[in-house]
């Protein structure tokens, strides 16, 4: 297992529930905004909250997007949680075009808020779904959801969804209404999830443990 | 698709959990601790703290009791009671909790709720509403657990809420509360109706059938539950099961 995991900290949201997952498992945390940390760390969790603009301008503002790119090119690895994903596909369409990180092809879309049979949910989109392992999708075995069961439910709370242009990114959805939610992406060592393992109880741990020890 | 949310609600003062009937004439019913511990393993949704003294003297004890409780709960923690600032949440934050519930100080200065959503994400900006019924139909807003009358209307006053930024609103019957006698249902469709964002009904739950109520009727996003649960009258799991047979979607354990 990884002796160290460093927390990408730009200023969004609550990073330090992240941060104490991760020490429940013995593992020491690094919260850094500096470039030259985040190229180094062997280990990177990137969270957020909020909106999508404003998670591109906070690490813009810090100049980590070039760093961001290189460190999941060198093939460490690299997860984001809830906007934390969201901003490593290519850009969302929230409030107007953005460009994201770009590490996983796709885009970012609003949750519809819908069932099938028209009737309106609420959105944000709060609370427990299951974790679905699509039909073309990534497998999980070796991956941060190895172990779980087909189905185990997780804690989401969030507004846009991710739309991988390629389905073999896709590792977990679940469905809001009618709405496809991509709740977990993988391309190579880079790991996104929409729900908050933090905060998703003994499968949520289980997760970060994964992570924690994924090549 | 999200079910409803089943919240053990938790009400502090000092370091011990108490229960009192319409948020007053408080009791100790023990550590908050081996509470919220027990409540995380049997599957709680999430947890609710509620300082019950603190917007009284201005102070905050929860702080060490959220922090104790993040090392080893990992279900979102909604912490409320004598919050006043934006420091005061990232305070709150930093010790463990993830949604910010608020009340007295909201009223008080009403843009207190934009500032914390948008220091923090609107998913963070919890506001509490303590509604006191004053005629078939209407309801108003009550601070400091019940004690000061505000004028304001409690649907106009969520309404109000969410256009500030709110992300979800705890909606507490103070007439109910601690009673068992039920939900106020009327008041919780009443805000659920005009709420874009989730509503947690709290206050007055003694049944399954008042949960099954104010789920079906009430059409509530989420449900706090504190006296059953801390007495031990109903068990954890016998809500969860007694909610899914009766066709409400609630997580499954």
């Amino acid at each position: 297992m990884s002796e160290r995991v460093t927390i990408v900290d730009y200023g969004l949201g609550n990073i330090f529930s992240v941060a104490r997952a991760v020490e429940h498992f013995g593992v020491d945390v690094l919260l850094s905004d500096d470039p030259c940390v985040l190229g180094e760390a062997s280990r990177l969790i990137l969270p957020g909250v909020g909106a999508f603009a404003i998670g591109m301008q906070g690490l813009r503002e810090r100049a980590l997007i070039e760093p961001l790119r290189k460190f999941a090119a060198s093939g460490r690895p690299l997860l984001g949680i809830c906007l934390g994903m969201q901003m490593l596909l290519s850009g969302s369409e929230e409030f107007g075009d953005h460009e994201g990180l770009g590490i996983i092809p796709g885009l970012v879309a609003p949750v519809s808020g819908q069932t099938a049979t028209g009737a309106i949910l609420k959105v944000p989109h709060v609370g427990w779904s299951p974790l679905h392992n699509p039909l073309f999708g990534n497998s999980w075995d070796g991956s941060i959801l190895a172990g779980l069961p087909e189905a185990c439910e997780a804690y989401f709370v969030h507004s846009y969804t991710a739309v991988p242009a390629d389905d073999a990114h896709r590792l977990a959805d679940t469905w809001y209404g009618n709405c496809r939610i991509s709740a977990a992406v993988r391309k190579n060592n880079v790991y996104g999830c929409q729900f908050h393992p933090e905060k998703s109880g003994p499968a949520g741990l289980k997760i970060i443990e994964n992570f924690l020890s994924v090549v | 698709m999200a079910g409803v949310r089943l919240i053990p609600r938790l009400d502090i003062k000092g370091p011990n959990l108490i229960k009192g009937i319409h948020l007053e004439g408080l009791r100790v019913v023990g550590d908050p601790q081996v509470f919220a511990r027990r409540y995380y393993e049997q599957g709680a949704d999430e947890l609710i703290y509620m300082d019950t003294v603190a917007s009284l003297y201005g102070r905050n004890s929860l702080r060490d009791i959220v922090s104790r409780t993040a090392q080893d709960v990992f279900i979102p923690l909604t912490v409320g009671g004598g919050v006043r600032s934006v420091d005061d949440v990232r305070e709150l934050l930093r010790a463990g909790a993830d949604k910010i519930a608020i009340n007295t100080a909201a009223v008080a200065r009403p843009e207190l709720i934009g500032e914390v959503s948008r220091a923090f994400g609107s998913q963070c900006m919890v506001l509490s509403i303590e509604a006191k019924r004053i005629a078939p139909g209407r309801w108003e807003v009550f601070t400091d657990n019940g004690r000061e009358r505000t004028g304001l209307d409690v649907v106009a006053w969520a309404q109000r809420g969410v256009e500030l930024g709110a992300g979800e609103i705890l909606l507490t019957s103070v007439d109910q509360e601690g009673t068992r006698k039920g939900f106020d249902v009327d008041l919780v469709s009443a805000v659920v109706e005009v709420c874009p964002v989730p509503v947690i009904a709290s206050g007055g739950m003694g049944s399954l059938d008042h949960l099954i109520d104010v789920c079906g009727r009430g059409k509530a996003d989420a449900v706090a539950i504190a006296d059953v649960l801390h007495y031990d009258r109903i068990g954890f799991s016998t809500i969860r099961a007694g909610a899914a047979g009766a066709g409400i979607s609630v997580r499954t354990i």
